[in-house]
């Protein structure tokens, strides 16, 4: 074994400025094996990555979200503000639905990527916690001064429960009316929350926004009633699991700031007609010459799984890196995603992939490599 | 039941005669998360000591093997093919990984359970 890999993830070696959710206590009593994940101290899991994951995609898991970042937007030019730093159309969705968004630079390198949440009284953003001081520092910069932008992470817990028995588990009613990507205040076990219809697992599920001291209430009733159905808490080792097989991008991973829209494969959620934004004139120009790299899927056999950096040949000399990687316990083999030149490979196309020092064999497969309940809620919502 | 023995780099191993059995802590298998395969050498293969001689492969990394001992390998452990999980469940039980024949003495800077614990924290 090598030390390196274990010491650093050892628990005495762990920043004393690292955060803890409203449920770190819930988290170790349940066996949590805790991390650091982007300074807060998250559980890698519980019992075992593949039993969390397989609730996930057979029944539902619930995940401590409380990490990522909450603002709140409020002034009479919050809609015009948003519109011209995000690249979707918010003009497209109404009061109480949400939106996959991408916040870009002016060379179209994306900032962050993140959901609009469109309130009543205001507007509501989920970024990724690694990303919340920059990006509340980049939507301060080019806000108007009668837009205000409140940080609320730290007063707002965030959970979710995902998979195919989400809506059956949840103690709450009515959602069976709630689409997919929409949200309505409600109660869910008796406290008064934000139910959004949003997840990062490719299923069908929940991201409940609770006040930080009744979410552990809710935490428990949800676990104690969904128990006997297959409902487990489930650590960050099966989310990262379940959003790779969905296809579901990670930032720092998958793109960053070097990485525009078109490249990652999110050009659907850019809107270039809704009218001028951060960015827009970069990323007109790579539609219109095609973008030189793309986002692919690949498999690999048993054991070879391709870690983030690995390189990917194909023939003629075109090459990329893999971005995610990881062992998919529902399909039963490694899969990754990979940022490769263009003209990419096709799905089909056999590529070689650097795995433990060597070349290991792969596929290029379709995206995304799972498509789970999400898809269900989907096709409700347009209905 | 002999006395468990313990590397620093996380390995554990039991002497039964001239044969070492040997896996790896518990520590790390919890360090490692879900392990999903291992690369292991053909029985017969000679080790020294602190040669690596393995990779084993967690959702989260690729770590290496190295042997706590010298000697040749007598058995590889076959279940763990088909069972990978059982390096997690039973780190020290079904989950051992070699048995190696010893040749020579055992090496000087293997560990005791308390010694071992205080360089895995716990």
């Amino acid at each position: 074994m090598a030390s390196t890999t274990l010491t650093t993830s050892a628990p005495n070696l762990k920043s004393s400025e690292i955060r803890r959710t409203p449920l770190y206590d819930r988290h170790v009593a349940l066996g949590g094996r805790m991390v650091d994940f982007g300074g807060w101290d998250l559980p890698q899991q519980y019992t075992s990555i593949r039993d969390e994951h397989l609730a996930v995609r057979k029944a539902a898991g619930l995940f401590d979200v409380s990490h990522m970042g909450r603002f709140r937007v409020t002034g009479s030019d919050s809609f015009d503000f948003l519109q011209g730093v995000v690249t979707n159309d918010l003009g497209r969705i109404k009061s109480g639905t949400a939106q996959y968004n991408l916040l870009c630079k002016d060379d179209g390198g994306i900032v962050d990527d993140l959901i609009v949440y469109w309130g009543d009284e205001a507007f509501f953003i989920v970024v990724n916690a690694s990303n919340r001081e920059k990006d509340l520092a980049w939507m301060q910069d080019h806000a108007p001064t009668r837009v205000q932008i409140e940080d609320q992470t730290f007063e707002l817990a965030l959970i979710a429960l995902q998979g195919p028995k989400a809506e059956e588990l949840m103690p709450s009613r009515g959602l069976q009316d709630l689409p997919y990507f929409g949200f309505r205040t409600g109660e869910v076990a008796g406290v008064a929350g934000m139910i959004s219809r949003t997840g990062y697992t490719g299923e069908d599920g929940f991201e409940i926004f609770l006040p930080s001291d009744r979410v552990g209430e809710v935490w428990d009733a949800i676990l104690e009633q969904g128990g006997p159905s297959g409902v487990l808490p489930a650590g960050l080792g099966a989310r990262d699991a379940a959003r790779l097989e969905a296809a579901l991008r990670l930032y720092g991973n998958d793109m960053d700031e070097s990485v525009n829209p078109y490249e990652a494969g999110l050009g659907w959620a850019v809107k270039l007609d809704k009218g001028e934004f951060v960015g827009r004139g970069a990323i007109a120009k790579v539609r219109q010459d095609g973008p030189r790299r793309t986002l692919i899927g690949i498999k690999t056999k048993p054991g070879d799984i391709p870690r983030h950096g690995a390189v990917v040949r194909g023939d003629a000399g075109r090459s990329g890196l893999v971005t995610s990687g990881t062992h998919s316990f529902f399909l039963g083999h490694p899969i990754a995603l990979a940022m490769v030149e263009v003209p990419s490979f096709r799905v089909g196309d056999k590529v070689a992939v650097e795995v433990r020092g060597r070349e290991a064999e792969a596929e290029v497969v379709k995206l995304p490599f799972y498509r789970g309940s999400a898809r269900s809620a989907v096709a409700a919502a347009k209905s | 039941m002999a006395e468990r023995r313990y590397t620093k780099s996380h390995e554990w191993l039991t002497v039964d005669g001239k044969t070492a059995t040997v896996g790896i802590t518990d520590f790390a298998q919890s360090q490692l998360g879900d392990v999903v395969f291992l690369e292991l050498p053909a029985p017969g293969r000679k080790l020294s000591v602190h040669e690596s001689f393995g990779v084993v492969e967690s959702v989260k990394a690729a770590s290496d093997l190295y042997s706590p001992v010298a000697g040749r390998i007598a058995a590889v452990n076959d279940k763990l093919a088909a069972h990978p999980e059982l390096i997690n469940s039973d780190p020290y039980g079904d989950g051992w990984i070699l048995k190696v024949e010893l040749a020579g003495e055992l090496p000087a800077d293997l560990m005791d359970e308390a010694a071992y614990k205080k360089v895995a924290g716990a």
